[in-house]
């Protein structure tokens, strides 16, 4: 049996400028925030982001790191605008395609699936439809009267996520009420890591969680990072809360003062 | 502008406010009422414990709760879960129908268009704001209502910057239904019950005239005859507010009186 266990600085070796990265988690919780860090402190650049965003969006883009962000939203939760992200968005200086956020679910899936594209609803008679030229509505074979959105698959090179618990072969589990779209971001993706709050041995894993939660099975995983406190300052339930001043300081600082501080944390 | 924000029997405006929007969810049965914001929240777990008992509430995260939690409560404070919505599964729900939100709008319009992107244009916004999150998807899928607890012609617009939230006059032919219930602000309750679908003033809350509303609008809004009070707060549903749903006031942090 492989033993997937590797290290921030060998996973932000595998990418290159210009890939297409899948970030896990969602808002402010549960965001794989070493191997930002780490993405932080490479000369990797050019990226494109799919991701349900917060800080993770916010940093790279205020390091220059951003091409392209693929997004329903961005925010930190408690502060409801991401100040860097915003800050982006309003100087042009990176391209958007903005869509519903279950588009982008659809459009994980469909990747996931290996389909060009899925139909939904989400998307009609909104200006999502307007700003993103690229997107299409497709006609029901079944019933001409049904034009839906045709959501194009969103493939990603890499997808980085950040479970609770996991093993060395790179089996994922979470303990927490919500495990997002992890699961759909790592099958999107030609290649997936995780990081992890603990790594356990397999006759473990079920000691603090049901079967169910056992999400992330290792054939969607390429590497696994032992990184306790790696979602910090994003939430880790149940393993931590958000840490609200933390997050307060990274929100309310030039990022010119923050990022040094911040790379050099842990 | 909104004169005495207390009514002669000390009932707020945040509490009318409150019993608003829990009139939003009349009647919608056994679906989930997903609440934005503080005063909708207490709203929502109001029409649960009285008029609309069948309603599926939330904690606000990934549990549906059995009895409504009061607002502000930590994830250690005790709840009876009757069931799981990860967003996930949310997704899956709302796709299906059985939902009603009332999101807040930065900008909503004559037509009942809500955007809750970006001021200005999209390319390169004068202000980004969330993004769109799930508008669209709501408004072609299940009712949706907003609340905008600051009533002004900088939130009630002509046209919205960029449709989030689909109104009347965008209406897909492939929406699975298109209904925008009702707008709450802290000055009144509109809704589109107009032969175009133009927004219309339902009722205004105690001490609020037409004329402070209509001042506070950027377009002309839609008034039949005589225009109706807000209804009070019945004294079970001020002691439901005040002692059970409420008790620390957090309703007072987001309508002033």
């Amino acid at each position: 049996m492989a033993d997937k266990r590797t290290t921030e600085a060998e996973v932000v070796a595998e990418l290159r400028d210009g890939m297409t990265i899948g970030i896990g988690g969602w808002g402010s919780r549960r965001k794989p925030m070493t191997i930002i860090r780490e993405i932080l402190r490479s000369p990797v650049r050019d990226l494109t982001l799919v991701s349900y965003g917060g800080p993770d969006v916010g940093m790279l883009c205020a390091a220059g790191k951003v091409r392209k962000v693929v997004y329903g939203f961005v925010s930190l939760d408690s502060i409801p605008l991401e100040p860097h992200f915003r800050a982006a968005r309003q100087s042009g200086t990176i391209e958007a395609m903005e869509i519903d956020e279950g588009m982008l679910q659809w459009g994980l899936r469909a990747a996931a699936m290996r389909v060009s594209f899925l139909p939904c609803r989400a998307g009609l008679g909104s200006s999502v439809m307007e700003v993103n030229p690229g997107l299409k509505t497709v006609r029901s074979p079944y019933d001409e009267s049904e034009e839906l959105v045709a959501m194009p698959a969103l493939p990603l090179d890499v997808a980085l996520i950040h479970a609770n618990r996991a093993d060395a072969r790179g089996n994922g589990q979470y303990l927490g009420p919500d495990w997002f779209f992890d699961d759909l971001f790592c099958m999107a993706a030609t290649q997936a890591f995780m990081s992890c709050e603990r790594i356990v041995d397999t006759a473990d894993l079920l000691k603090e969680g049901s079967e169910q939660t056992l999400k992330i099975n290792r054939m969607m995983t390429h590497g696994v990072i032992e990184a306790p406190g790696g979602a910090r300052f994003t939430s880790c339930a149940p393993d931590y809360a958000r840490d609200e001043a933390l997050q307060k300081e990274y929100a309310t600082t030039p990022w010119e003062e923050f990022g040094p501080k911040w790379l050099e944390m842990a | 502008m909104v004169g005495d924000g207390l009514t002669g029997n000390g009932v707020t405006r945040a509490e009318v406010c409150a019993v608003a929007c829990a009139e939003a969810w009349r009647g919608d049965g056994e679906i989930v009422a997903s609440p934005i914001g503080t005063v909708p929240t207490i709203g929502a777990r109001l029409a649960a414990l009285t008029f609309s008992p069948d309603l599926v509430l939330t904690d606000g995260d990934a549990l549906m709760t059995a009895e409504p939690l009061p607002v502000g409560v930590g994830a250690d404070y005790p709840r009876v879960v009757e069931g799981w919505l990860p967003f996930g599964k949310m997704f899956d729900l709302l796709w299906w129908g059985r939902r009603h939100v009332m999101m807040g709008a930065t900008q909503v319009d004559r037509f009942g268009n809500q955007n809750i992107a970006c001021i200005g244009p999209w390319q390169k916004p004068k202000a980004m704001l969330l993004g769109v999150r799930g508008a669209p998807g709501n408004t072609v899928n299940h009712t949706t209502s907003y609340w905008v607890p600051n009533h002004s012609p900088r939130a009630f617009v002509e046209k919205v910057d960029f449709v989030s939230g689909v109104g009347y006059d965008r209406v897909p032919a492939s929406a699975a239904v298109h209904e925008i219930r009702v707008v709450v602000s802290n000055l009144g309750v509109f809704d589109f019950e107009t032969p175009d679908h133009a927004m219309r003033v339902r009722s205004l809350h105690p001490g609020v005239s037409l004329d402070d509303v209509q001042g506070a609008t950027g377009f002309p809004l839609a008034v039949d005859g005589d225009v109706a009070e807000s209804r009070l707060p019945t004294d079970e549903e001020l002691r439901l507010i005040r002692e059970v749903i409420d008790p620390q006031g957090m309703r007072d942090a987001e309508v002033r009186s």
